[in-house]
Order: C-alpha cells, then sequence, then structure tokens
C-alpha cells in the first residue's frame, strides 16, 4: 500500500482512498483548429512512460474529491512529492 | 404544503413533503425503534440514527471576505477553513469537505429556512443544494466504538491524529462515509442513503463482539 499525502486535506491517507489519473502536466494546444494531425494525436494519445522520476495526476476519490500532481519513481515506487494543480514539481528527471 | 420561494429569479423549493406525509429515512425498514426498545440495554457499541436531518452543501470562495462574514451571520458559527475541521454550534455543524466546499447540518425543519436565508443574503457566486434526501446520519458511541470504526476504515483513529470534531470522508466497508468525531468515544457517520442498509448490516455484523445496543 502506498501511503500518499493529500496536499488538500493535508495529510497522509492509504491508497485505497486514491485513484491515479495518468501524466501530469498534458497542456491542451491553446488553438486545437490550428493543429497538425500529428500534434493533436500526440495530445490526446502519447504518453510518456519512464524508467524512473514521473509526474502524475492523482485524485483523492473517497476524500476531498480534488485532484493533485505527484512525483513518483517508477522504479523504486517512492514518491517523492505531492504538490497542487498549478505548482511546479520540486524534483524532476534532471534535478 | 411544500412552499416555493422566488427571489429576483432564483428559486428555492421547500424539499419536505406535505406535512400530512410522513418522511422515512432510508432505515425505516430496520425498524429501529423496536430494536432500541427490545434489543439489548447495554453492550460496548451504541448505535443511534439521527433521521431526516437538513443537510446543506456548501461551495464558496473562503478568500471571499464578504462570503465568508455572510455565512457567520447566517449560521452563527465561523466557516471551518482548515482541512478536516468543523465548527459548530446548538443549531448547526458545519464541516469542511475540500476547500471549496462544506456540509452544513440543521434540524431538518430548518433547512427551507436556511436556504431561503441564503438565497436572500449571501453574496457573489456560490451554491448551496440541500442534499438532505441523499443521506442519513448514525451516531456510533460506546467503549468499543473505536474498534468498529477501526475494522471500517483505513483511517488513523488515535485521539493524537483524529481529536475531537475533526471530520474526515473516507472509505467506509465497500462504501464511503464522512465520519466526525464528537467525542473520544463517540462519532459521527454520514452515510449515503443507497448505502444505508448495507452499512446497517456491516455495523450490526462490526459491532457483535462487543455487543450492539440500539439508541432511539
Ligand atoms: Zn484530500
Amino acid at each position: 500500500m502506498l501511503h500518499i499525502f493529500c496536499p488538500h486535506c493535508a495529510e497522509y491517507r492509504e491508497e485505497e482512498e486514491f485513484h491515479s489519473k495518468g501524466q501530469a502536466h498534458l497542456a491542451r494546444p491553446l488553438d486545437p483548429e490550428a493543429c497538425s494531425d500529428a500534434e493533436w494525436g500526440e495530445y490526446l494519445y502519447f504518453r510518456k512512460n519512464p524508467r524512473g522520476i514521473h509526474h502524475e495526476l492523482w485524485i483523492h476519490a473517497a476524500g476531498c474529491r480534488k485532484f493533485f500532481n505527484m512525483t513518483r519513481d517508477t522504479v523504486t515506487y517512492e514518491i517523492k512529492e505531492t504538490y497542487k494543480i498549478g505548482e511546479k514539481p520540486s524534483v524532476t528527471a534532471q534535478s | 404544503m411544500s412552499e416555493v420561494i422566488n427571489h429576483n429569479g432564483k428559486i428555492v423549493a421547500d424539499q419536505r413533503p406535505a406535512d400530512d406525509i410522513a418522511g422515512q429515512s432510508p432505515l425505516h425498514h430496520a425498524d429501529l425503534n423496536s430494536l432500541a426498545s427490545q434489543g439489548p440495554q447495554t453492550g460496548g457499541v451504541t448505535i443511534q440514527e439521527r433521521p431526516l436531518q437538513g443537510l446543506l452543501n456548501l461551495r464558496c470562495n473562503k478568500a471571499d471576505k464578504k462570503q465568508v462574514t455572510a455565512v457567520k451571520k447566517l449560521l452563527g458559527v465561523a466557516l471551518p477553513c482548515d482541512p478536516l475541521s468543523s465548527a459548530s454550534n446548538d443549531d448547526s455543524v458545519i464541516r469542511w469537505l475540500s476547500p471549496d466546499e462544506w456540509l452544513v447540518s440543521v434540524d431538518g425543519a430548518k433547512a427551507f429556512e436556511l436556504e431561503a436565508a441564503f438565497q436572500a443574503n449571501m453574496p457573489g457566486h456560490y451554491s448551496l443544494v440541500n442534499v438532505s434526501g441523499g443521506y442519513t446520519i448514525l451516531e456510533i458511541s460506546g467503549d468499543h466504538a473505536v474498534d468498529v470504526i477501526k475494522k471500517s476504515a483505513p483511517i488513523d483513529v488515535h485521539q493524537s491524529s483524529f481529536p475531537n470534531d475533526k471530520v474526515v470522508s473516507t472509505v467506509f466497508a465497500k462504501s464511503g462515509a464522512i465520519i466526525r468525531r464528537i467525542a473520544e468515544d463517540h462519532f459521527e457517520l454520514i452515510i449515503r442513503r443507497s448505502f444505508a442498509d448495507y452499512l446497517w448490516i456491516w455495523l450490526q455484523d462490526a459491532s457483535r463482539e462487543y455487543g450492539l445496543v440500539v439508541k432511539r
């Protein structure tokens, strides 16, 4: 079981209260009409699958029902941090 | 008769049925009255339903001073803005659900009055929805109340991390509940009406080893 810190509830809760919603920081193209099929397809369907540091979107489904982001190591499952939508991660693959 | 108020185009309808129709809790069929009078009178866990309470879901902006002031005037209690906190007076309890959402409970007969007062006095962009019909409230108390919660929910119920007046929304059995600690051995569960029967059966089973007392 993962022990996850919800940045809205400001405390750790058990994994079963949460759902993972995939890759974080997906920016929707500002003008979809101006996208090429490749750009739009990239946005809609293509996701990273890194070995190591990954940024994910999660929801505290049984708790406050708010979304937040998580930086997680896909090799060790270690959760490096959780942070609110709109905030930047402090741990990245480069750092 | 149920009433409808139209305040500058904002409509509030009294959701209670007419006076000659008795409201029924989702645990009506469990006949808790008979269990209370005929069942055991002592035991480690006491369960008491608080049926037909008025529950209002409030969404507003805690950074908006005018709204915060208006809520305090309307409810007589300050909006609890800290995560997982609650505030109460003799008439109402207001529970933090998320950073922009609160659950207010009042006497069932007072909900419509309060909704109308909000429509007339609450400034800015907000939402107040009467969700009374979607839930019922159970109170669990006694020496082993905490053990029943431990069996049912993946939360830390030690006083150091779950003090009195704290509120958590969490998984409860295979359903969910909004749990508030009223006192060290006294908890309030707000549960969905569609899960009320399942949770009532679950709670009877979970309480069996401690001895269950039903109170009315
Ligand atoms: Zn949360």
